[in-house]
Parts: structure tokens; C-alpha cells; sequence
């Protein structure tokens, strides 16, 4: 007996709540899955905590967008019970471990915007998202701060460490630009002053991110056409891998607890 | 990627304001922001400090073991400089 996939009434507010837990939890249980396999134990440790930074922002947000919809949802049938249409998380987050250099380079890429992202976002009109922004922003002050040291190693190390950077750099390049567009519902809220419009941080992030890849060594590819769809649901084929593996034991035990 | 040719270092945490540094354990990085890093992540998960040091493993000097005896045993029999040593007539009260 599988349990049936929720619907969600997505108002705006809810829509964005949900896209920015999504952001959060992905990329959080990516990182888990390196638990017990990374190149060394500190950085083991050092990825568990950074999951676990992102997977307890993902509850905040999928807490507030539950209270928000008021429709009975929680954040356990939003994380375990949505099919890959209902998930609207950046496609960048989504993407595979790769080698120890690419789940750096995803992680940096993502931190160099969730840091200012969360930041601005302190000014929220929106009391519930001004203090989750609070809480993450210094969070993702040290994602940025240690992904940083990383590609910084990596990229200006040994020419295997180097070789291996400036490929996940190009693989992941057309992926970073969807960060900055906001979506039609995301509009409505940018105009009230609930958020902020992401685009105003691109320079920011093109600033930080030139500066590291510099010192690194590594080239910076130009700014082009980028991927999109994530926020509209529209996925690659990584993530109803990654969801099948995270909602098994919902989706077989319903309402199985531990 | 291999730890062998990482540096050994040493982590201290200070938990309180006016307590000291001490001794958690040790790690292996590559450089001393990297160690410093990997000593928040290994050593203040559980809210343990407010400020770490690292220090290179190879720069502490260590007393040998073998020379137990000759560096702490004479300390051993000299139990008047323990406070508890003396008497402390009953006049006084509390010092």
C-alpha cells in the first residue's frame, strides 16, 4: 500500500516557502549522502553539519509554509509525500555528488547566494521569514567561508585537484543563473516587500565568485544562457532518483514512525 | 584523497569566558585555517566553545615517559606543600 501524493493550495507565500525549503532540503540530503564516504573524516564531519544546517532551515521553512497553507500539511507530507512535479527547488541543488571537487564547487556556488540571499532577507516585512533569515544567514556565512577554502585548495593544488575543479566549474556553470530569476508568484511578494528580488544580488555573486575562482586559479566561464525550470517544477532526471530514495519508507509504511 | 600527508594538529577550546583553553583531542588538515575549520566541525558541534586554537602537533614538547621517576616522583614525598599539610588553629576560622 503506497501513499498517495498531497496537494498543496500554493498561494504565493506558501509557492515561495516551499521553493526555498526545497533549495535547502536537496542540497542537505545531497551533502548526507556523503556521510561515511568522504575523503577524509574531518571533511565527513564537516559535510554532515553543513546537511544538517540546511535540512533544519528546510523544516523552518516547510513549518512556516504549513502554517501558512492551514490545510493540514506538515512539513513530513511536503518533504516525503510530493511527486518531482511538486518540488521546486533550484536544479543546481539537484544535481549529482560527482567527485569530492563538484560537490564543493555546487556547494559554493549555492552558499555565494544563500548568504547575501539570507541576509537581505533579515528585512523581510515578514516577521516568521525575517528570523529564519536570521538563522541562516549565519549559517550559510560558514558554508560559503569553508566551500570557499576549498575550491581555493583545490583549484590552486596538485593539476589532478585543478583539472578536476575546472570541470565541475563548467558542469555546474549553466546552472547558477537560476537563482537570480524570480518566478510570476515571487513577483507579487517582491513588490510588498515579503522578499527580496534575488536578481538584485547577482552582482554580489558574480563579485564573490570571480574573487574565489581567481585565487583558485581556476577560469571563470562567461556569463551565458543558464538552465532553468526547477522553480516550475520542471526537473532533471537526478531528482526522482534522489526523492525515491528519501520518501521509501513513507511511501511504503504510511505514517511509519521511529 | 589521502590524510597521510596532512599535518597532525592539536585543538583546544576555551567553553567559558575566564576559563582556559583546553585539551579536546586532535586532527588532521592541510593548513592552519583548514585545521581551524575541521576544529569547529569536529569539537563545537554541541555548543562547546567560544574560541579554539589549533596548534601543530610537532610543536609541543613533551616530557618522556622514561623519565617519570626522576621528573615527578621527588615531588611525591613533599606532602607540606599541600595547604592540607598544616594545622590551622581554630582562632582563625575560615581564610
Amino acid at each position: 500500500m503506497a501513499a498517495a501524493m498531497i496537494t498543496v493550495a500554493e498561494t504565493p507565500l506558501v509557492r515561495y516557502a516551499l521553493a526555498r525549503a526545497d533549495d535547502a532540503l536537496i542540497l542537505g540530503h545531497r551533502l548526507s549522502e556523503w556521510c561515511g564516504h568522504a575523503p577524509m573524516m574531518e571533511e565527513d564531519m564537516a559535510l554532515a553539519n553543513i546537511g544538517l544546517d540546511l535540512i533544519g532551515q528546510a523544516r523552518a521553512l516547510y513549518g512556516y509554509a504549513a502554517e501558512v497553507e492551514a490545510a493540514g500539511n506538515d512539513e513530513d507530507r511536503y518533504a516525503y509525500l510530493r511527486d518531482v512535479r511538486q518540488y521546486r527547488n533550484l536544479l543546481l541543488v539537484e544535481q549529482p555528488n560527482g567527485d569530492f571537487a563538484r560537490t564543493i564547487l555546487r556547494q559554493f556556488f549555492y552558499s555565494a547566494f544563500a548568504d547575501p540571499y539570507w541576509r537581505a532577507m533579515m528585512g523581510s516585512t515578514d516577521p516568521s521569514l525575517a528570523a529564519i533569515a536570521a538563522k541562516s544567514e549565519k549559517e550559510s556565512a560558514y558554508h560559503l567561508r569553508h566551500s570557499a577554502e576549498w575550491v581555493i585548495r583545490l583549484g590552486d593544488g596538485t593539476d589532478e585537484s585543478h583539472a578536476r575543479a575546472q570541470a565541475a566549474v563548467e558542469e555546474l556553470w549553466p546552472y547558477t543563473g537560476e537563482a537570480f530569476l524570480p518566478d510570476e508568484a515571487e513577483r507579487g511578494l517582491i513588490a510588498e516587500g515579503v522578499v527580496i528580488d534575488p536578481e538584485s544580488l547577482r552582482d554580489i555573486w558574480s563579485t564573490t565568485v570571480a574573487a574565489v575562482l581567481a585565487e583558485a586559479t581556476l577560469a571563470t566561464p562567461p556569463t551565458g544562457w543558464s538552465q532553468r525550470g526547477g522553480r516550475d517544477g520542471r526537473h532533471s532526471e537526478h531528482l526522482g532518483h534522489l526523492l525515491s530514495e528519501l520518501q521509501v519508507l513513507q511511501r511504503s509504511y504510511p505514517g511509519a514512525k521511529w | 584523497m589521502t590524510t597521510q600527508n596532512f599535518p597532525l594538529w592539536e585543538v583546544f577550546i576555551r567553553s567559558r569566558n575566564g576559563l582556559a583553553h583546553k585539551h579536546v583531542g586532535s586532527l588532521h588538515a592541510a593548513d592552519p585555517t583548514m585545521a581551524l575549520q575541521a576544529a569547529r566541525d569536529l569539537y563545537t558541534r554541541r555548543g562547546e566553545g567560544l574560541s579554539i586554537w589549533v596548534v601543530p602537533s610537532n610543536a609541543i614538547i613533551a616530557s618522556d615517559p622514561a623519565d617519570k621517576g626522576m621528573m615527578f616522583e621527588p615531588a611525591a614525598s613533599k606532602i607540606y606543600r599541600h595547604p592540607t599539610f598544616y594545622d590551622v588553629p581554630d582562632e582563625i576560622g575560615h581564610m
